[in-house]
């Protein structure tokens, strides 16, 4: 590749054909003078041809990949594109068309008489399961990484094993029997006891990870300083693994919102059920699926969620705070 | 202020691992005190027990007037300083070095002010806004003094102070560590691996060993009269020549050579018996021939200190290290032979020093240049 640097060493012609051969990508043979003069010249310039093969062919890997990539996402992000136009369409479909625009599905939403409520029984599920899931994750957790408890790390995996059982389907015999026996049918409370159940396994163990990396002479230089438990917990660790508290909180929210079948079968009335649970029962007079009003509450739906991830993420950030190396 | 003073102070961790075993140790008042031995030694135990931070299975700690034995550690009185520093991550340094006092309950106003005022004392005053995370090595470890001198405690406990510090700042942060300690006067205990460290800090040091004191003194004691083998060859940047040597009517032999028997023990050694010969590579000289009473050898290894070289010799007695001056001509393969300088000869029974009745080292005399030999 110093070739240009030393004209009078080399001849002429050589130099000016390898000069266009090189723009043009053409093969050697053709460009030579003379049958003799090819080969050589092949052999000298071989390898630039091969670093323009070889580019050609990352142009056309890139392209493949990216064509791939674009189709991927354009699968995945069709149906949120017709959540995005649906709700403003005068007649929706279940394909995604340019919207004729209309607020008229809003305002059908506004005059359902469970729609909006129903949103707001879900905040008091996904909040009162949230609140109830930090607060006893982060004790519990808390305790067992501080505390030597024989069999420790057994208890905790098999909870983790019982808990996706507890909120599944396989369950739902005994807890409806147990909800029943409690009087907790039909009550908001006994869905977010049988969800915060489901839900604190695996929010311990996750928070158990924070609390496990926060130095324990943290602790130890506070109580040195003559803080009480409850003050180290307040002042030093809460607000070392708020983190972790927010991921908790965001996920255990995100899990109740999206939950149907528990306030499903454990709410009667319909003006205590969730949104997930009143978007079922969204049909028109004929039975078919109301799409106008479904889609436009779906859109309600997501909102809030959505709000409470930019929220967080702005306040607390999902990131461990600096300051302590691990 | 006040001096802790420990009695048959004992800690059994659970599984029967005896950490502490019956500690007896003064610390005086305003004394700067230095635990000192190897890793699990139980020095650091014994540092979180004062603290209160283990709790003791046996005997009874004081600090000053108050028996402390049961007391939580927030009641003792004492303030710490860890050896990552423990500073909280999420508080400026404002809000670390008050923290003790609002655990107090001191008014907003009044902490800031007086972790102000602590602050600039330890020329922190540029950085109060920033969090540890912010800080250098060197900086963190002022705002953690800072926070430990915050709330005037009777007694500071340092764990490894100098261990989380390059070596530069090492020496920089024991010279303002000593000083700082002078000026306050509080009662200082700290915990330390590294001998050098202990020799320039400490008025005083423990060398500790399997849950016991070996040896308590002063750093020169210390350094100069190591009361047994082990603190022999812990103590000192180069360990300790020991030798093992046979006593004979003339003096000690020592491999093939016959070195006289310490000014005053005479009387103290039975003829035939078997002790250790300790000498400090420091107190050896050099000669470049056969000097009576000298170790010679082939020289091994030089290796250079700087203002001075450690030579290995290996003889009759088995390998010798001395120093020798910079200036001293030694090559690898030449014969060499150690002059002991006689006043700082060791002889160990059964890996206990062999006092004669009255102490000739002369220990109050001014110390001489450690770094040289007497050549």
């Amino acid at each position: 590749m110093t070739r240009p640097t030393e004209p009078h060493a080399t001849p002429a012609p050589p130099h000016d054909e390898r000069g266009p051969r090189e723009q043009s990508g053409e093969p050697a043979t053709a460009a030579g003078p003379s049958r003799s003069d090819g080969p050589q010249h092949a052999r000298r310039d071989s390898p630039e041809r091969e670093a323009a093969k070889q580019q050609a062919r990352k142009a056309v890997a890139g392209i493949g990949f990216y064509t791939f990539i674009s189709l991927l996402l354009a699968f995945f992000a069709l149906p949120l594109l017709w959540l995005a136009t649906a709700p403003f369409d005068s007649s929706p479909g279940l394909s995604v068309s340019v919207p004729d625009f209309t607020l008229q599905n809003f305002q059908v939403m506004w005059d359902n008489p469970y729609a909006l409520r129903s949103i707001g029984n879900s905040i008091i599920l996904a909040g009162g399961t949230g609140l109830l899931v930090v607060v006893f994750a982060a004790l519990a957790s808390y305790a067992l990484s501080r505390v030597r408890l024989p069999g420790r790390d057994m208890l905790l995996y098999v909870l983790l094993l019982l808990s996706s059982i507890v909120t599944g389907t396989a369950a739902m015999v005994p807890l409806f029997n147990l909800a029943t026996e409690l009087k907790l049918i039909d009550s908001q409370l006994g869905v977010i006891l049988i969800l915060t159940g489901g839900l604190l396994p695996s929010a311990i163990f996750i928070l158990k990870d924070f609390m496990d990396g926060t130095p324990q002479s943290y602790e130890e230089s506070a109580r040195v300083f003559g803080a009480s438990p409850l003050q180290i917990v307040r002042h030093i660790v809460v607000p070392i693994v708020r983190p972790g508290l927010a991921t908790i909180a965001v996920w255990s929210v995100a899990q109740v919102w999206g939950n149907f079948l528990i306030p499903f079968l454990l709410l009667r009335s319909p003006e205590k059920s969730p949104a997930a649970v009143v978007m079922y029962t969204f049909y028109t007079e004929g039975g078919q699926a109301n799409l106008a009003l479904i889609s436009t509450f779906s859109l309600l739906y997501s909102v809030p969620v959505i709000l409470m991830f930019l929220f967080v993420s702005s306040r607390y950030g999902f990131r461990f705070h600096g300051g302590i190396k691990r | 202020m006040a001096a802790i003073t420990m009695g048959q102070l004992t800690k059994v961790y659970p599984g029967g691992v005896r950490a502490l075993n019956e500690i007896d140790l003064t610390v005086e008042d305003g004394e700067f005190f230095a635990l000192l031995g190897p890793s699990g030694c139980g020095k650091t135990t014994l540092l979180r027990t004062i603290a209160g931070l283990e709790e003791s299975s046996g005997g009874s700690i004081r600090i000053g007037e108050n028996d402390v034995t049961s007391t939580p550690p927030g009641r003792r009185d004492v303030a710490m300083v860890f050896q990552d520093y423990a500073l909280f991550p999420h508080m400026t340094v404002t809000d670390n070095i008050a923290y003790p006092l609002k655990i107090k309950k001191v008014a907003g106003r009044e902490r800031t002010v007086k972790a102000a005022e602590t602050a600039a004392e330890l020329g922190l005053s540029d950085y109060l806004e920033r969090r540890p995370g912010q800080l250098s090595g060197g900086q963190q470890q002022r705002v953690a003094l800072a926070r430990a001198m915050a709330c005037h405690p009777k007694v500071f406990l340092f764990d490894e102070p100098l261990s989380n510090l390059d070596a530069r700042m090492r020496l920089e942060a024991r010279t303002f560590l000593k000083r700082l300690q002078r000026e306050l006067g509080v009662t200082t205990v700290f915990v330390t691996h590294d001998q050098a460290e202990a020799l320039a800090l400490a008025d005083r040091i423990a060398v500790m060993e399997g849950g016991k004191i070996r040896q308590l003194g002063t750093p020169s004691e210390v350094f100069r009269r190591p009361a047994n083998t082990f603190v022999a060859s812990f103590i000192g940047s180069t360990p300790m020549n020991l030798l093992d040597g046979v006593v004979r009517a003339q003096g000690v032999e020592v491999g093939d050579q016959l070195l006289p028997v310490p000014v005053g023990l005479g009387d103290h050694l039975v003829e035939g018996e078997k002790v250790v010969y300790g000498i400090r590579p420091e107190y050896l000289g050099h000669a470049p021939a056969a000097v009576p009473g000298s170790l010679g050898g082939e020289v091994r290894v030089v290796e250079n200190l700087g203002s001075a070289q450690l030579v290995t010799l290996e003889g009759s007695a088995g390998f010798v290290q001395l120093v020798v001056n910079e200036d001293t001509p030694v090559a690898i393969g030449d014969h060499g032979y150690a002059v002991p300088r006689q006043d700082r000869v060791l002889l160990y029974r059964d890996g206990d020093l062999i006092t004669g009745g009255a102490d000739p080292s002369g220990l109050s005399a001014d110390a001489p240049s450690l770094a040289k030999g007497p050549a």
